[in-house]
């Protein structure tokens, strides 16, 4: 998706130049807070591990693999702050040196892919994660869900600068369509590759997960004894080894519970992968199959002869009505498309709802106490 | 996407263009390109003439042109686009080769290939002439913040030493028989990006201190400057100068 | 009469502890001191934390408990910029420590970020590379030199800083005997506090009079390290081993 010279007009290219580098200055203050005088190495080689797992091949089927873009990735392990500076030094060095993506085209190409990705996806990320219990296993879902919506989210806004300054003349609807709907897809592998990779990571570091802080606890053991010196007589029995036990400062907020031993963590996410397939493989497939006759409440109201004084729907001009995508003629790729699109759509709107009544509930608890 | 674009396109050379600082090719080049995008489309022979600009620097800079042209294999998708575009654009039709095509589309076309070719071109010519150190030198001159020429930095010093781990990884995955062939795979391929994440983050941990066990303290000591003279300035203005002459005379002339 | 006052030791660790992230404890209360002008090898078996110690030396790492005092400066906050200077580590990896563009750079960071400029910072760096004898390697990239040049590079990186105590991590592995004789060489010449993390015994024979043992996160063992290698018992108890052949009575150690 690097945009190349030319493809977005001079006006609208330094306008994103301008937020680009709006954005980038915010993550690097970001940055230098989050990881103080790490920032300079640990943001190099964290863009150095995104460049190279940008070329990670994951093999889809018959030859075509998937790529990771990284930046629900990066924003899930190392924050947005530190996600958006790494992502577009990537797509900068690209750019300088290996020619990757117009020098003019910089700016579209960091609002596009390091900055929307990455603060859509932690927005998600949190949202999710204050839903659920604040669990290692939630990680792994909410990450998943955070790069399902993110990469999609990239799609809207390219649609929406390539409306602001694109050159050329192919309708809205068409580009909006074909981006989004390609862009859903791709974020599914993205979603998938982004959770287990974060998984990964969670089972051996789950200190370096900046999405997972605050969920670990420890303490420490003392062993005092005299050290034995070489070549005297050997020492009475060993004198005895004391154990003490010193809490290791600091000692964090949360109940240090021990993760839960083995609970399936595989049990969520199936759950949400077969039902999110499920979704869509109704609503992209199933539906055009589905039959087109009035369903009860259109016939009885045509029967009865009301329907004579139904109006027209609000939104009926809207891309996405009757249950299809403008300009697109072919009817099975309209409904298909709108389909996939609507549950996108529902899963974000659904999730943002479940997010302002879990805190609402959560404040009237607290005030309750 | 980002696949496959790890081969740095340096040549080491010493003409006029190669011994020029950094700072003043990069901002010719930006200049440059920046005019491109502002040209008119309907002023076709304005991209002719910026063409052979080009093409005259990438000569005295000793550029062959092979290594131009199979750079800008990278367009392909858009070049897709491009040739998309007459089909799929609204607007007055007319009559190609007995196919019924949208003139805007067929202008939309012209527009973005050639655009997006001499950016490219130029973008090669930039990073064939200069060196990695070079450009980051130049950056910073030209008042990039500090923190981020760092992070570019280390990013580029890394950059292969983390890509040849998981070259590593993947030689021992497949001595011990295991073949990425499907998305079930993807358990595998993911716990060694999950790997490579920890190295790469250690790694960052160790270079910071030993950083710090020399005294880092939070700004890159000054070790090597870059000045450019006014000659040299004027030397590397003469590329997006020019162009800029062509595109004014093509608004004109429009 | 009074004796002069006691220069502070080198180094110096009191019931140090510490876990990893993951939950794991690896140092259980460790008890070190170095003496200045002594060249000390710490052994132990792979994953007996002597690396885990090391970084605790320059603060890198925080103690859970327990504390770690250089040449009289606690290892703490405030200090850490002065401490840095005075404790001079060499890593195991030597990319992790050449981390600019060229060797020149290398070395001349340190000095350059204490302030130093111009010929003084030149002469500094020629004269750091000149005792690893590394001089003319000064304009390539470190990625360029062999695992034993940048293994020197990786030392004058440190010496150009000229501190109290050099602390070396495995500094013999990967090297082959040529290597390693050099080395040696450069490291006997030097007159700084040596503490020596290493499981190449002979090569703790050779240039270190004392060793520390670290086995099961504390100081197991501590005295001459002629004698802690005669002391098979000893040995055996840490899973330390001499190579095959070798001999620890038949070397003349140095004292």
């Amino acid at each position: 998706m690097h945009v190349p010279d030319g493809f977005i007009d001079a006006p609208v290219s330094v306008a994103t130049g301008a937020v680009a580098a709006a954005a980038v200055a915010v993550g690097l203050r970001g940055a230098r807070r989050e990881l103080d005088e790490q920032a300079a190495p640990l943001a190099g080689l964290v863009a150095a591990f995104i460049f190279a797992v940008q070329m990670l091949n994951f093999p889809v089927a018959a030859g075509t693999s998937g790529h990771l873009l990284g930046g629900a990735l990066a924003a899930i392990l190392v924050g947005p702050y530190t996600g958006v500076l790494c992502v577009s030094v990537v797509l900068l060095m690209q750019a300088v040196l290996f020619a990757d993506g117009g020098l003019t085209a910089l700016g579209v190409n960091i609002t596009d892919m390091a900055v929307v990705t990455t603060v859509v996806a932690y927005g998600i990320f949190r949202a999710v994660l204050k839903i659920a219990p604040n669990r290692r296993r939630t990680v792994t879902v909410a990450s998943f869900l955070a790069a399902l919506i993110s990469v999609p989210a990239a799609a809207v806004a390219f649609t929406g600068i390539y409306a602001l300054g694109g050159t050329a003349d192919v309708a809205i609807g068409k580009v909006f369509t074909a981006m989004v709907g390609v862009h859903v897809l791709i974020g599914i592998g993205e979603a998938a590759i982004t959770a287990l990779t974060v998984g990964a990571v969670m089972a051996v570091r789950p200190d370096l997960v900046h999405g997972a802080r605050g969920m670990t606890a420890r303490r420490l053991e003392l062993r005092t004894g005299t050290p034995a010196t070489p070549g005297r007589t050997p020492a009475p029995a060993a004198s005895p080894v004391t154990a003490r036990t010193v809490t290791a400062a600091p000692a964090t907020k949360d109940a240090p519970a021990t993760p839960a031993p083995g609970a399936p963590r595989r049990s969520a996410r199936r759950v949400w992968a077969v039902g999110l397939g499920a979704a869509l493989l109704c609503a992209g497939v199933a539906s055009f199959y589905a039959s087109a006759s009035p369903d009860g409440l259109e016939k009885v109201a045509h029967d009865k002869g009301i329907d004579t004084k139904t109006e027209d729907h609000a939104a009926k001009d809207s891309p996405l009505a009757d249950y299809g995508v403008k300009d697109i003629s072919d009817a099975r790729l309209s409904g298909g498309l709108a389909g996939v699109i609507g549950v996108g759509a529902t899963l974000a709107v659904g999730t943002g709802v479940f997010v302002v009544v879990r805190r609402r509930r959560a404040d009237a608890d607290a005030e309750a106490r | 996407m980002g696949a496959g674009h790890a081969h740095t396109l340096y040549r080491a050379g010493h003409s006029p263009v190669h011994t020029l600082p950094p700072q003043c090719k990069i901002a010719a080049v930006f200049c440059f390109v920046l005019v491109v995008v502002a040209t008119p489309r309907e002023a076709l022979w304005a991209f002719g003439l910026y063409a052979v600009l080009l093409a005259a620097v990438a000569a005295t800079a000793g550029i062959p042109a092979g290594l131009l042209l199979k750079r800008l294999l990278i367009e392909i998708p858009f070049v897709a686009f491009a040739v998309l575009m007459p089909f799929v654009a609204e607007g007055a039709r007319v009559d190609v080769l007995g196919l019924s095509l949208s003139e805007s589309g067929l202008w939309g076309a012209w527009n973005i290939l050639a655009k997006g070719t001499l950016g490219v071109a130029a973008s090669v010519v930039l990073a064939s002439t200069t060196e990695l150190r070079a450009l980051l030198l130049g950056l910073q001159r030209l008042r990039m913040p500090p923190l981020l020429v760092q992070i570019a930095s280390f990013m580029i010093r890394y950059g292969d030493v983390v890509t040849d781990e998981m070259r590593r990884m993947r030689i021992a995955r497949r001595s011990r028989g295991f073949e990425a062939r499907g998305v079930r795979q993807w358990g595998v391929l993911a716990k060694s990006a999950g790997a490579l994440f920890i190295r790469s983050y250690e790694r960052g941990e160790r270079v910071h201190l030993a950083m710090l066990s020399r005294g880092y303290t939070g700004t890159m000591p000054v070790i090597d400057e870059v000045t450019a003279s006014r000659a040299q300035w004027s030397y590397a203005a003469a590329l997006p100068l020019t162009a800029l002459a062509v595109c004014l005379t093509g608004w004109m002339l429009v | 009469m009074t004796g002069p006052a006691a220069t502070p030791p080198s180094l110096q660790v009191s019931g140090l502890a510490y876990a990893y992230p993951d939950g794991h404890q690896a140092l259980f209360g460790v008890e070190l001191t170095v003496a200045r002008g002594e060249r000390v090898a710490l052994l132990g078996p792979n994953g007996a934390g002597k690396t885990t110690l090391v970084l605790h030396l320059n603060g890198i790492l925080e103690a859970g408990a327990g504390s770690v005092t250089v040449a009289g400066l606690p290892v703490a906050g405030a200090n850490l910029a002065e401490i840095r200077r005075r404790v001079g580590i060499v890593f195991q990896d030597p990319d992790d420590q050449l981390f600019m563009p060229t060797v020149r750079e290398d070395v001349a960071f340190g000095p350059a970020a204490a302030g130093m400029r111009g010929a003084e910072l030149a002469e500094r760096v020629h004269r750091a590379l000149d005792r690893v004898g590394m001089a003319e390697f000064a304009d390539r990239p470190p990625h360029h030199l062999s695992f034993g040049q940048r293994r020197r590079v990786a030392v004058a990186t440190v010496l150009a800083m000229e501190p109290e105590i050099l602390v070396l991590d495995e500094p013999s592995s990967n090297l082959d005997p040529a290597s390693r004789r050099e080395l040696a060489d450069i490291l006997r010449s030097l007159d700084v506090t040596v503490l020596m993390v290493t499981h190449d015994l002979p090569y703790a024979l050779e240039l270190c009079p004392r060793s520390v043992v670290l086995s099961g996160g504390v100081i197991a063992a501590d005295g001459g390290t002629q004698e802690l290698l005669c002391d098979q018992e000893l040995m055996r108890e840490h899973r330390l081993e001499l190579p095959f052949g070798f001999d620890p009575r038949s070397v003349t150690a140095p004292v």
